[in-house]
């Protein structure tokens, strides 16, 4: 099992192609398909964060060593990368392609997570102000308003410090708690804009109440900006995630994340530079995929275009 | 007959289409000609290209993923037009052929005033100061009609209403006095009562200024009253001329005719409304033979084996004997298909 | 005019009311003892007793936050409690440093990222175009601190072209005529000024070269071209004075920053701004320093939001800021 590590990990980039190869062949089916498939780095976004969640999630399969076990304390520091160690080992003596794919679960899933929190609570306050209006629209705005007034970064700071060891969980919660807010002002421009086409006043008029309304009609046609804003929103997040872990105070070692791994390495950035560069350069690769794959979303579903009926 | 100001050969111009679709050869070989101080009608359903024949006309077609084969000839007082340099061709665009667009509102620049953009062409063409240009720009208002232009040359084009943004932009095209005016639709966009005063300024300016003036339209009405000669399209192609009168009284193509019937008559309330059957083919998938055949009344073999020349007849009591009546079509050479019609 | 401009500051002071509030409430309710930094397990509860009865944190909640606001509305932002000095006085040494460096990175960003987004629009889908998209994509999604350690170590261990970090050279800044002083704090804000406005300028390269991209379809453009407008002229005045709308959005929403400081490049760089001075506040439970630093930054965040509305309506004639 151990010995055969980078074969396994050669198989998931193998995997990642195939599946990636076959997402665009039935994508450019349809028009947003091949709208979306134009875009050349569209294709390379998808293949790269498949491979890395692929990698994630197999992670026992392909590292060799435990993440956060000190292999050989003085043999083994700072060493560079080697046949055994592929991008080398860190200050305490572990390997940092191991540290590298166990953190990215970390990353990823806090990423995926916030987001997908952040998201829903955007666009379900953002549906229901837009739709109701009224009173109930004044007030959640002004939510947001003051949501937005400080700067999202001091939220965090202000949050993470106020417990002494801050679970993973929470992490998330908070990192979800503070996001939704530009997501709900997107999706409820989208939803005033829809609420007076003709076939939500057909469904009022026919006595359909609100809530169903919002469900059924508006939601799915508001799936443009919220789908983009997720896409982007994941990349942000892991961008946040990583700096708080930076800082100290995001995800506690010993668990490895792409943000920790960075401030572990920075000290001896000079004699050993692949602790830290290894970590940053996973980041840049996975968020700029995904912001690869959401600008492409953002043009394919454009609702401009896509509403081509009502010229 | 003096010579021609503006002449079209064999005009094509091709776009490819972004779905791998294939070409769409929107223009498909078009020719005419147009005379000084003429009032030349191009006339045919949308999808017909008479929109993007317009805009190859000044070279305005967007390079990807249009372009307009090599072979067409558009000569402007004996001047290639599709040789000429960029800094040529700029010279030419609104000094000399301006054109005028369909909605108003998105053809006006809303961050800048009217007066501004009014005065844009002729303080590039003919290099007057800012204030000699307004001036002019005051003249050009009054005489497009627009009420209190002293004014109105500063409003912002969100401030006036469709009708008025049409005489804006009639001024805009034509401050520097072309020789040739393209107006492509320039009543569709607006309200029936306003269709008919821009109508009829574009005739009083013509009188005035003695512009050419290219009319497209899809509208006949507005072809009756105004034109002197209408150029027909159809799938990319010319398929009649014929001068406005020789056209309305006896039209030669099925095409013609069948516009013509369906134009709802006030003398004869109890007629069903008559429609051409089919729609117009999409321009990446012309029919074989002749490309009107599948919506034709008078098909048959021929029609779907081959498609026809444009023929030219002269006929005897034509009014203008110097222009000879085309229209492609078989039943040109085989007259006694006519009585064959069949829905 | 005036109405709009009153109604918009009762507006403001709301929403920093709200936030005064919602902070303050947080801080004070939520588990952990400030002077005990995190980590720290165990003191004498006398001690914190005394401490806390020092500091009047022993009274009721609302007592206290009566009194915060009262002091606040004579402008007194209380004293810090780690370094026993008003924050009013704390914040007058932060703010310039960090005005150096956030004003030098915003411009950076802000006219860079503008130039680029022009010239991508101008020449899109080209190899130039497609290549600096690749590029402002690419350095858009970098972790900044990431690229400033980078950037330290390129710069500054291997070239020698920088220093370390810091703001300026701690032993012999004072001592330097004002020449050479200038020229040792440009040499110091060069690369975090460079790495902060870099990434900035590569999404707001993105930014406008989209909306360039939508403008210059419009049928305006056309209509001008048509008049035989240069095509230079088209760019850059037709469809930039269009574009200009989102770049002014674009700028309010990066009025915050100037204040706030970037934490993470600040810590990495050793930069004495109000980013860093946010981090070690929250590190120590500086609680004063938090709430000021929170204040200041909503402060900032609503007037950015008030200004991007005057321009947006000095810009755009079709908005104009009506008293309805």
């Amino acid at each position: 099992m151990i010995a055969g590590a980078p074969v396994i990990s050669l198989g998931a980039v193998a995997i990642a192609l195939l599946v990636s190869l076959e997402a665009q062949r039935r994508g450019i089916r349809r028009a947003w398909g091949r709208r979306f498939f134009q875009h050349p780095l569209a294709w390379f976004g998808i293949f790269m964060v498949t491979t890395f969640v692929l990698l994630a999630i197999a992670a026992p399969w392909v590292t060799r060593y435990p993440p956060s076990q000190p292999l050989d304390i003085i043999a083994l520091q700072n060493r560079p990368p080697s046949l055994l160690h592929p991008l080398g080992t860190d200050v305490y003596s572990r390997d940092v392609w191991s540290r590298l794919i166990y953190g990215s679960r970390v990353s990823l899933s806090v990423g995926a997570l916030a987001m997908l929190l952040a998201v829903t609570i955007g666009a379900l306050v953002g549906a229901v102000a837009g739709y109701m209006r009224g009173g109930i629209d004044a007030v959640l705005m002004r939510i947001v308003d003051v949501g937005l007034a400080v700067p999202r970064i001091y939220l965090l700071l202000l949050a993470v410090a106020l417990w002494e060891h801050l679970p993973l969980v929470l992490l998330v919660l908070i990192i979800g708690l503070t996001g939704w807010f530009g997501t709900s002002r997107l999706v409820r421009a989208e939803v005033l804009a829809l609420r007076e086409r003709e076939f939500v006043v057909a469904a009022r008029a026919i006595g359909g109440e609100p809530g169903r309304i919002i469900a059924r009609h508006v939601i799915p046609n508001v799936l443009t900006p919220i789908v983009v804003s997720a896409a982007l929103g994941i990349g942000n997040v892991m961008l946040l995630e990583a700096g708080l872990s930076f800082l100290g105070f995001g995800v506690q070692p010993p668990t490895p994340s792409w943000g920790n791994m960075i401030a572990d390495g920075a000290a001896q950035l000079a004699t050993a530079p692949w602790s830290t560069l290894f970590p940053g350069l996973a980041i840049a690769l996975v968020v700029t995929s995904l912001n690869a794959v959401g600008d492409a979303l953002r043009d394919a579903l454009d609702p401009r275009r896509y509403r081509v009926g009502d010229a | 007959m003096n010579e021609p100001l503006l002449s079209v050969r064999d005009l094509k111009t091709y776009f490819v289409t972004e779905r791998g679709e294939g070409i769409a050869r929107a223009v498909d070989g078009v020719s005419f000609d147009l005379y000084p101080g003429e009032t030349l009608g191009l006339v045919g359903e949308s999808g017909c290209g008479k929109t993007v024949t317009a805009l190859s006309l000044l070279r305005l077609v967007p390079e990807p993923p249009g372009h307009i084969l090599a072979g067409s000839v558009i000569q402007y007082e004996g001047r290639d037009l599709l040789g000429l340099t960029p800094g040529e061709l700029r010279a030419v665009r609104g000094a000399e052929i301006a054109m005028v667009f369909q909605e108003p509102h998105a053809s006006l620049n809303p961050v800048f005033r009217i007066g501004d953009q009014v005065s844009e062409a002729a303080i590039v063409h003919q290099r007057l100061s800012r204030r000699a240009a307004r001036a002019k720009t005051l003249e050009m208002l009054e005489l497009v009609g627009i009420p209190d232009p002293a004014r109105r040359i500063d409003a912002y084009p969100h401030q006036l209403s469709g009708g008025m943004l049409q005489r804006v932009m009639i001024a805009m095209a034509l401050i520097c006095h072309p020789k040739v005016l393209i107006a492509d639709e320039p009543t569709t966009a607006l309200d029936v009562t306003i269709q008919a005063q821009i109508v009829e300024l574009l005739e009083r300016l013509q009188a005035e200024l003695g512009m050419a003036l290219i009319l497209i339209t899809h509208d006949l009405g507005v072809v009756a009253d105004t034109v002197d000669r209408v150029v027909v399209m159809y799938a990319g192609r010319v398929v009649e001329t014929a001068t406005t009168r020789d056209l309305f009284a006896h039209p030669l193509h099925p095409y013609t005719e069948g516009l013509l019937r369906s134009v709802p008559r006030l003398d004869d309330p109890r007629r069903r409304l008559a429609g051409i059957r089919g729609q117009v083919p999409a321009a990446t998938g012309w029919p074989a033979g002749c490309r009107f055949h599948p919506r034709c009344a008078y098909t048959w073999e021929r029609c779907v084996a081959d498609e026809p020349p444009l023929f030219e007849r002269r006929e005897p009591g034509t009014r203008d004997a110097g222009y000879a009546r085309t229209a492609r079509c078989w039943l040109l050479e085989e007259p006694g298909r006519r009585d064959d019609r069949h829905e | 005019m005036t109405t709009w401009l009153v109604r918009r500051f009762a507006a403001s002071l709301i929403i920093i009311f709200a936030v005064v509030t919602l902070v303050f409430f947080i801080i004070h309710l939520a588990p952990g003892e400030p002077f005990l930094p995190q980590g720290e397990s165990y003191v004498d509860p006398a001690v914190t007793q005394h401490v806390r009865e020092e500091f009047g944190l022993d009274r009721p909640l609302f007592v206290q936050y009566v009194d915060y606001l009262r002091a606040l509305a004579h402008g007194d932002l209380g004293e810090s409690f780690a370094e026993r000095r008003p924050v009013s006085e704390i914040l007058a040494e932060t703010i310039p440093d960090t005005l150096v460096l956030t004003g030098t990175a915003l411009a950076i960003d802000l006219l860079l990222g503008l130039v680029l987004g022009i010239y991508q629009a101008t020449h899109a889908r080209r190899i130039r175009d497609v290549l600096l998209g690749y590029a402002t994509l690419f350095l858009s999604s970098v972790p900044t601190f990431w690229l400033g350690l980078l950037a330290l170590l390129v710069f500054g261990e291997w070239l020698h072209w920088v220093p370390v970090g810091g703001m300026s050279d701690p032993v012999v800044h004072r001592s330097l005529p004002w020449l050479a002083r200038f020229g040792d704090d440009a040499w110091h804000l060069a690369l975090p000024a460079l790495v902060l406005g870099g990434v900035g300028a590569a999404g707001t390269a993105r930014y406008q070269r989209a909306a360039m991209l939508e403008v210059i379809h419009q049928p305006f453009i056309r209509a001008a071209r048509a008049k035989g407008v240069s095509e230079g002229r088209l760019v850059l005045v037709h469809a930039l004075r269009n574009a200009l709308l989102t770049f002014i959005t674009l700028f309010g929403l990066s009025l915050p920053f100037l204040l706030t400081g970037a934490v993470l490049v600040e810590t990495v760089f050793a930069w004495p701004g109000m980013g860093r001075l946010a981090a070690e506040a929250v590190f120590r439970r500086d609680y004063p320093v938090i709430m000021a630093v929170v204040i200041a930054a909503s402060v900032m965040v609503v007037l950015g939001s008030a200004v991007t509305d005057l321009l947006y309506a000095a810009a755009d004639p079709r908005i104009r800021v009506h008293d309805a």
